[in-house]
């Protein structure tokens, strides 16, 4: 018999272990989850532990989003814009958590105000017992102001608050801080920028165990090299000691896999490119996938086909070779 | 492991002859570690001393050609685990199985090999058909690779079947020829199946059970000691994790301890029974270390996204793709649509049209040569100035195509627009978003959906 040496790397580093949503201290959640703590590469079992499957999210969007794609709108069909309603169709659908998108307060979709975006969430919170992550609308002023206004009103329920950039952290990380809350750091597609974030919001109080990362979503056709080499390279720096890159990932696939041609076209697409309704799920299970080889701790996706899938595919990864 | 310059050093003859055109041994030595020259420049080199070299410099991972022709493919020949340490280099074969028994084989050969989808400007097509002996006898087997192969004209093949009798069968009748895989020798009949490798010159697939590296390492040194050469490792793996572990420990053994007896591509059958599970692992297999892989599956929107991901996955790092600079219509645009600019670095092209598509609002793009760099790095390296950008809109014929004269230029340039509307008469130039993901917000809210 030939003898082999298995080559096992000896990592010094681990990721953070985080844990969203609380069930004390102001905090009503039926369940939690954490992610996090692996001391090795994803899924090599032989070498170190991974004590948390990935976690799957779903989005859930506040108004009615008529600009999504086809099959999403058809696939949720009537509780489309009943977030809360929503909400409760994804969690029977295997989301581990919600992903709540406050788009409505953007100028563009509707311009709700703080007071609408805290109705909703506590329209969600009622109706699930799952952690939340809190997006505000993507534009910095109603950000800031519906994320604070957010924060206050579920104090200690453990919520991960988005976006966190260099452009408004202070904000939301001072939101997250007083009220018992987590944040997500995103920087484009940059380890370097990643880092940077990550020490200026730990500077300010907020311990790492409160602090999602989010490198940057490209989809499969997109740029998802890049976002996947980047999520490598972080996780590699995690491994071996650095400890301002290792925060638990999180990607927002669905929304970008959703959002391109690939994930729209219906019936003036090429033949070679199938149906819409298999090829966008085909579309966001083999970004998320790709990503879950980089590191991937949290998966936001949009459709329940894929949540199948993810769901099938990380339970199974995490029963170890 | 390529040797190093002090490594050659010590094999050559030391004499400083200076007969290879350099002053000495050593600064020879130096320049064939960085490949600047050739060892046969050096007339005095000993038998022993080449061979030497020849091993130590050989890739740790062999390069393996899967079938002949046309649409034969390269595997192997793979120096890194991660791709930015360097890059991916030989993009892996996908391959859809097929069973000999199968009434629509000829069918599903054509479709196979007909298969084409285009992205970035690019033909992707699928590279292979195994052919999987189930039922019948040699004769049989024979009759459905000779079928196949009329319906697949030049489609590279994988023979799979565990009886070498059946495999000669098909071997003699015309496959051989066309130097298809042989799938797979096992600890229980290597040596009928390398004498078959061997006699027809056609690359073997050594097969083990359960991802065991050490049995596949015995394998294939019996396989080698019969004189076949052009391997590749099927670990024998049936699920995701058993997957990756085996073939991650193959590529650390093949790169990272030398072992010769996997320095060979890794084939994986990523079939499952649902399309969407076998997508799961086809993907995994494609980021990590696979050199085949074979689905079941023909399902056109999982092959798209597969053949998209190796794309990806295997694009070299260090060279920013670049997209065709032109004009991209997004959605239906017409004469009443907005004219924007950006530069032709595949990731910002993807980024705004990703974002313009996402907005609902038809139109036009305009991607101007930078050489590949993105706005800012453009414009620091002239690249992407006024006069870059007045020559792209006049060669791009957009005046035809809209009854307006209005340019949207990227907010990172905003500096850029009153020499822009000096170098385009007429046009009056808007300043768009810094970001790509403000596009949307400004199309709606300047260009009214």
């Amino acid at each position: 018999m030939t003898a082999i040496d298995i080559p096992v790397e000896k990592w010094s580093g681990a990721v953070r272990e985080v844990t969203l949503g609380s069930s004390d201290g102001g905090g009503t959640r039926g369940s939690t989850v954490t992610v996090g703590g692996e001391t090795t590469l994803p899924f090599l079992s032989f070498e170190g532990t991974l004590p948390h499957r990935p976690a799957l999210a779903v989005e859930v969007v506040d108004v009615r989003p008529d600009d999504w794609s086809a099959e999403l709108r058809d696939v949720w069909g009537d509780v489309n814009g009943d977030a809360a309603a929503w909400a409760q169709r994804a969690v029977e659908a295997g989301a581990d958590l919600i992903a709540l998108k406050l788009r409505g307060c953007h100028p563009d979709f509707g311009d709700l105000g703080s007071d609408d975006a805290v109705r909703t969430v506590d329209r969600v919170l009622a109706a699930v017992g799952v952690p939340l992550v809190v997006y505000g609308p993507g534009t910095a002023d109603k950000d800031n102001e519906v994320l604070v206004a957010v924060a206050e009103k579920t104090k200690g329920e453990q919520l991960a608050l988005g976006l966190c950039e260099e452009k408004n952290y202070r904000t939301i990380v001072a939101a997250a801080l007083g009220n018992g809350h987590l944040v997500i750091a995103q920087t484009p597609i940059d380890v370097n920028l990643a880092k940077q974030l990550n020490i200026l919001i730990s500077d300010m109080g907020l311990p790492l165990e409160r602090v999602l990362m989010d490198p940057n979503t490209g989809a499969l056709g997109y740029g998802l090299e890049y976002t996947y080499s980047v999520m490598e390279r972080l996780r590699l720096a995690a491994l071996m000691g650095d400890t301002m890159t290792q925060q638990p990932m999180i990607c927002t696939v669905g929304e970008e896999a959703w959002r391109q041609k690939e994930g729209r076209a219906a019936n003036d697409a090429p033949a070679a490119w199938g149906a819409l309704a298999e090829r966008g799920v085909a579309w966001e299970v083999a970004t998320a996938m790709t990503l879950v080889e980089a590191g991937a701790d949290i998966l936001v996706l949009r459709h329940p086909g894929s949540v199948a899938v993810l769901r099938e595919a990380l339970d199974d990864l995490a029963k170890g070779a | 492991m390529a040797p190093t310059g002090l490594e050659i050093y010590k094999l050559l003859p030391k004499t400083n002859c200076k007969e290879c055109g350099f002053p000495t041994c050593l600064a020879f030595a130096m320049k064939l570690a960085q490949k600047g020259t050739e060892l046969d420049n050096c007339p005095y080199v000993s038998d022993e001393a080449r061979a030497a070299l020849d091993a130590a410099s050989a890739p740790p991972i062999k390069l393996v050609v899967v079938g002949s022709g046309e649409r034969a493919f390269e595997i192997g020949n793979e120096v890194v685990l991660f791709r930015h340490e360097k890059t991916f280099y030989h993009q892996p074969g996908l391959v859809v199985r097929v069973r000999s028994d199968d009434p629509r084989l000829a069918e599903l050969a054509g479709r196979v090999a007909g298969y084409e989808v285009e992205r970035v400007g690019m033909k992707l097509r699928l590279d292979g058909l195994a052919v999987e002996h189930s039922g019948g006898d040699a004769a049989a087997y024979a009759a459905a690779v000779a079928a196949a192969r009329a319906a697949a004209p030049g489609l590279p093949l994988v023979l799979m079947s565990s009886d070498p009798v059946a495999l000669e069968a098909a071997l003699v009748t015309g496959a051989a020829a066309e130097r298809p895989l042989i799938h797979a020798a096992t600890a229980a009949d290597w040596q009928a199946m390398a004498a078959l490798a061997k006699k027809h010159a056609c690359p073997l697939a050594i097969r083990a059970e359960g991802g065991d590296p050490a049995a596949l390492a015995e394998l294939s040194e019996s396989v080698r000691g019969a004189g076949v050469d052009d391997l590749i490792l099927d670990p024998g793996t049936a699920t995701l994790p058993a997957d990756l572990a085996a073939f991650t420990q193959l590529r650390r053994l093949a790169l990272k301890k030398g072992a010769r007896t996997l320095g060979f591509p890794i084939l994986a059958v990523s079939a499952a029974a649902s399309w969407q599970a076998e997508l799961a692992r086809a993907t995994q297999a494609i980021c990590k270390y696979a050199g085949i892989v074979v689905i079941d599956h023909l399902e056109p929107g999982a092959i798209y996204a597969l053949l998209t991901l190796r794309q990806n996955i295997y694009t070299d790092p260090q060279k920013p793709i670049q997209v065709e600079p032109k004009l991209y219509e997004i959605g239906v645009a017409g004469p009443d649509s907005p004219v924007l600019i950006t530069t032709n670095f595949s990731l910002t092209y993807f980024s705004v049209s990703g974002e313009v598509e996402g907005a609902g609002v038809p139109a036009w793009l305009l991607v101007a040569d930078s050489d590949g760099q993105s706005v800012l790095t453009g414009w620091a390296a002239g690249k992407f100035d006024a006069e870059k950008i007045a020559k792209t809109v006049k060669d791009s014929g957009i005046a035809d195509k809209v009854s307006h004269r209005k340019l949207v230029i990227p907010g990172h340039v905003a500096g850029l627009s009153g020499e822009v509307e000096e170098e385009l008469p007429g046009w009056q130039v808007m300043v768009g978003p810094r970001d790509a993901v403000d596009i949307p917000s400004y199309l709606r809210t300047v260009w009214g959906a």
